[in-house]
């Protein structure tokens, strides 16, 4: 019978035990789709750019492309001197971008096995924005020194509000590293379990009612269809919003107190 | 009791999507207000309204996310 349970999904299964000295650090599935990840957008840019060519064929064009996008939300919401965190940030992108993707095949290597979308725990979400967070905190500090504090003093504001208007600030910049990851992460999980509910109904409609189940079950098969769609749109999107906040962070970092 | 408390707690949470539904109409209707203005400087704040929406989208999720915690792992 089959288990239309939405959460399994999400289960961590380790493919190769390995526990030295007591720790367990297997090799899950999660391993291997970040593995996979990594391989593929190597594989990927490294043939798209192989040719060099001053004119781009087709396959460079879009590797260009991407790598013009990043570089333009960069050094619009950060400014030139930003462009030192170029490699920081589209590996953050392209890394969120190609996890996402690759968790939206339902059936990954054949029928029987699914696909694990690596963003929908929140330990890989809190670890990239943990990052970011980290590097705007190190990085501000080595380069402004105590001049990093005036991000917490916005300019314009009267000396009697200035105290709590900079408690709100510290709440607010404390608060980044939660909001940064939970956003990624509740996007794919919400999107994940929705569509597995779905799915799950046209197999409990056609396990219930038959062949007319079945039939009947046209209905929650165009929602999943529509809802598929609408998940790669979010994939695409959270890997954006994702990295044009790390833009705007970092820019925090470079610019403090604007 | 508990599992009670559970259902009821997750229903009320999802009300809190309520503010969030608000909200992503708003950017979308003053991104369009705008647009009908200023046809020609539309474009350039397309990047702006992508960012709006999902911020703003992500606060509607955290009140699911808090529903689906009460479900699932409480």
């Amino acid at each position: 019978m089959a288990d239309t349970n939405p959460i399994k999904q999400f289960e961590v299964h380790e493919l190769v035990p390995f526990e030295p000295f007591g720790l367990n650090l297997a090799f899950t599935n999660s391993s291997l789709f970040m593995v996979l990840t990594t391989v593929l957008t190597v594989i990927l840019f490294t043939l798209a750019m192989s040719s060099r060519a001053l004119v781009p064929n087709r396959s460079q064009s879009v590797a260009e492309i991407i790598y013009g996008f990043v570089a333009d939300m960069l050094r619009s919401t950060a400014g030139p001197d930003a462009l030192r965190f170029f490699p920081f940030v589209f590996t953050l992108f392209i890394f969120i971008l190609v996890a996402n993707m690759l968790g939206m095949f339902p059936y990954f290597p054949g029928p029987g096995l699914h696909s694990f979308t690596i963003t929908s725990h929140l330990i890989v979400t809190v670890a990239l924005a943990m990052l970011v967070w980290l590097t705007v905190i190190i990085y501000g500090v080595f380069k402004n020194g105590p001049k990093f504090l005036k991000l917490f003093v916005p300019s314009g504001v009267p000396a009697y509000i200035l105290p709590f208007v900079s408690l709100i600030e510290v709440i607010s910049f404390i608060s980044r590293p939660i909001s940064h990851s939970v956003r990624l992460f509740a996007n794919m999980l919400a999107g994940h379990i929705l569509l597995k509910v779905f799915a799950g109904f046209i197999v409990m409609l056609g396990a219930g009612l038959g062949a007319g189940g079945y039939l009947i079950g046209i209905l929650p098969f165009a929602m999943t269809l529509g809802l598929t769609a609408l998940e790669f749109l979010v994939a695409f999107l959270q890997a954006y919003v994702f990295a044009i906040l790390t833009c705007i962070y970092l820019s925090d970092a470079l610019h403090p107190g604007h | 009791m508990e599992e009670m408390g559970k259902y009821i707690g997750a229903g009320l949470a999802c009300l809190g999507m309520l503010g969030a539904a608000v909200g992503v109409g708003n950017i979308f209707g003053s991104f369009l207000q705008g647009a009908m203005r200023n046809p020609s400087a539309a474009q350039q704040q397309f990047g702006n309204l992508i960012f709006g929406f999902a911020v703003t989208e992500a606060l509607g999720i955290f009140s699911l996310l808090v529903a689906l915690i009460l479900l699932f792992v409480v």
